[in-house]
């Protein structure tokens, strides 16, 4: 529905948009001082180290960076997998 | 009295900082405050070409602080708004001549006989954005709707924050309605969303700002025309006055639509 009406007003690749989205990632390298390939490099580290204490389910793995005002958090989402326990 | 110190910056050139101190020092003193102008951008002088007041400048900021003049000396006083004077930039010298201490030495002369004093600060974000932040108050970014400008104006608000100066309050300037309706231009709330900081005015794109520029005769001088209305309502919004904001899909008049109906042949 919401597609549907977009395409009927045809908001949706105007360049507003565009810009608004290309400026929101540019806003948080600015912000963070990390380029987006560092940030991919941190994602990287940060499972590698998490997994070497608890096993985790790499394809639920969710982490990105949300704002409030002009601060940044970074939200990593990571789901564990149950214990195989040994007995 | 006791002035507000309020520092006009952008980071990015070209945005209209000269053009908005000027019509906010015009606009203050026309609803009655004392108002002083500062040109904080030492070696391009600007501001008093915007005013108007180029013909009239015998010492500047740089020899007043340099001991040549007294500060009086320096101060051009506007004819057609008797509250309103500037001390112009010095044109042969560079920002180096300047120190931010010197800036607030200099504001602070002049705090006791002002309501307010607009600093008009030059692009960038070296010395001479340092000098015109010093003495600051209050600081005010302005952008464009314009990806370059809003990454500066986020550069510089950072700044601002970092030198405790915050919270700056932000005004874009440039506004043109119809290109945000089609959906190719920033609108006003995508840019205080990204910037994240207070809107204190919008200043629609207005061919009246090019034409009184021309003159030497600011927007603001006579409210009659969007631009010179926005700037009246920042000045009043300045003062404390809860000010709405300008609806801005302005509807055209009935004679508008004629003239351009009659340009584009009927059509």
């Amino acid at each position: 529905m919401a597609g549907w009406l977009e395409w009927l007003t045809g908001q949706k690749n105007r360049s507003a948009g565009q810009a608004k989205d290309r400026l929101k990632l540019v806003l948080i390298n600015d912000r963070t001082d990390l380029s987006p390939m560092q940030l991919e490099e941190m994602k990287n580290e940060l499972l590698e180290v998490i997994s070497r204490y608890v096993p985790i389910d790499p394809a639920g793995v969710n982490i990105s960076m949300s704002q409030d005002g002009r601060e940044h958090r970074l939200l990593a989402d990571i789901p564990l997998k149950p214990a195989v326990r040994k007995r | 009295m006791s002035a507000t110190v309020v520092t006009v910056t952008s980071g990015k050139g070209g945005v209209g900082k000269t053009t908005t101190t000027a019509n906010l020092a015009v606009a203050l003193a026309r609803i009655g405050k004392k108002v002083i102008c500062l040109d904080g951008d030492i070696g391009l002088r600007n501001l008093d070409v915007v005013l108007g007041l180029e013909n009239r400048i015998v010492y500047d900021l740089v020899d007043v602080v340099e001991g040549r003049c007294r500060l009086r000396q320096a101060m051009i006083r506007d004819k057609r708004l008797p509250e309103l004077y500037l001390i112009p930039a010095a044109q042969t010298r560079d920002k180096n001549a300047v120190s931010p201490s010197d800036m607030v030495r200099l504001t602070d002369d002049l705090r006791g006989e002002f309501d307010w004093i607009l600093i008009d600060s030059p692009a960038g974000i070296e010395r001479g954005f340092r000098n015109a932040l010093a003495p600051a108050d209050l600081a005010i970014v302005v952008t464009n709707p314009e990806v370059s400008a809003v990454r500066d104006a986020d550069r510089i608000i950072g700044l601002i924050e970092a030198e405790e100066k915050g919270p700056a309050r932000l005004i874009i300037n440039r506004l043109n309605p119809v290109l945000v309706k089609r959906g190719d231009m920033l609108s006003a709330e995508d840019v205080v969303e990204l910037l994240a900081i207070e809107l204190i005015g919008i200043i629609p794109e207005d061919e009246n700002v090019v034409i009184s520029t021309n003159k030497g005769q600011p927007v603001a001088l006579d409210g009659k025309s969007k631009a010179g209305e926005a700037f009246q309502n920042i000045a009043r919004r300045l003062n404390g006055e809860a000010v709405p904001f300008l609806p801005l899909d302005d509807k055209e008049g009935l004679f508008q639509k004629l003239a351009r109906m009659m340009r584009s042949g009927g059509n």
